[in-house]
């Protein structure tokens, strides 16, 4: 049985992108056979994060309209073994995303024996994100500390609730899990930021993970490496962690508390 | 004082005004999306079984939902004609 798992905000902007590249490749790092596919018709962006934009040939919509088999158009991954990429068409109608055309390569993709099935939605509330999220086993919601982050992440989950197939067969509702990005421990800690857990009161799923504000996922996405390669960096183990709560492991928060910095890094800095 | 904060830097603590935004919006549209929005037959059933005893109009009352504290609160005024 293949597991999927949809990454999803409502709002754009927040980071889902760069969550489903980490998510996935820290998913296949851990030795599953994972799959990681771009909802995004018209403005694809997960092969310029994975890397892999030049080597694009087939893509999404052409597996549905059986133009290309899925073997021809998923990509291989540079950086992990066991994982595979699904890019967007980028010409396109978003309309050419059917229920049934995605079924198929959802189908497809479990039939060829992938553990994992990671899907990339696109911002917003309209087609291509319920297309997304249709047949979610399970959702990250990802979410930045700020109030329009918050609200439309709020309303994706209602749309979750409803709209997937999950919900409309009355089977066992989808896993929702809460993954804060683009948190700034020292401003949440002065009162200037949301904190994960008034985040997490607010929307009622458990919290996934926390992942720090940081330089690193610019450098990542210039280089076209996910961030969870991005060796000892907190947002690579931020990610590592998720992961492997995602597995049902325990790993305590990191990179959560503002610790204030001593003389001697403030005199001569230091990251 | 404010010269005093703008050269020692002192930052606005911001964060609980938008939590007390986002717990009321978020009951409120949880609310909206929960059900079809009941308040309009409400008010006409209300109008129907008021009218057996009192003569009114129906725009005489008045149905809204509010938020006090954790609590959403229906409020019916109902206008009553003048005594003679």
């Amino acid at each position: 049985m293949a597991t999927i798992i949809t990454i999803t905000s409502g709002k754009g902007g927040v980071g889902k992108t760069t969550t489903s590249a980490s998510i996935a490749s820290g998913l296949a790092l851990r030795g599953f056979k994972t799959a990681v596919i771009d909802f995004d018709v018209g403005l694809r962006n997960l092969d310029l994060i994975m890397g892999c934009e030049r080597r694009v040939v087939y893509d999404f919509v052409n597996v549905i309209q059986g133009d290309a088999n899925l073997h021809q158009a998923l990509i291989k991954d540079k950086h992990a073994d066991n994982l595979f990429v699904l890019p967007a068409s980028q010409t396109r109608d978003k309309d050419a995303l059917t229920e049934e055309g995605v079924e198929k390569v959802l189908k497809e993709l479990e039939h060829q024996g992938f553990d994992y099935i990671v899907c990339d939605s696109p911002a917003g509330i309209e087609h291509g994100a319920v297309m997304a999220l249709t047949f979610a086993d399970e959702a990250i919601v990802v979410t930045n500390p700020e109030v329009s982050s918050v609200r439309d992440s709020d309303r994706i989950l209602g749309i979750i609730q409803s709209k997937s197939r999950r919900a409309v067969e009355g089977r066992e509702p989808v896993k929702e899990h809460l993954l804060v990005t683009r948190y700034s421990p020292k401003r949440a800690h002065e009162g200037e930021m949301l904190t994960y857990t008034d985040i997490q009161e607010l929307l009622r799923i458990p919290l996934l993970g926390v992942i720090p504000e940081s330089e690193a996922v610019l450098h990542a996405s210039n280089q076209g490496i996910p961030a969870i390669h991005q060796k000892d960096t907190p947002v690579a183990d931020a990610y590592l962690d998720a992961i492997g709560r995602f597995l049902g492991e325990t790993h305590p928060l990191r990179f959560v508390d503002y610790e204030k910095p001593g003389l001697i890094k403030r005199l001569f800095g230091g990251k | 004082m404010s010269w005093l904060s703008h050269i020692f830097g002192e930052k606005k603590a911001t964060a609980s005004v938008a939590k007390e935004r986002l717990q009321l919006i978020i009951a409120r549209e949880r609310v909206g999306l929960s059900g079809p929005d009941f308040l309009p037959d409400l008010q006409k059933d209300l109008v129907a079984v008021i009218s057996k005893y009192v003569k009114i109009n129906p725009e005489d009352i008045k149905v809204g939902l509010e938020k006090q504290g954790n609590f959403e609160v229906i409020e019916v005024n109902i206008v009553l004609p003048e005594m003679r």
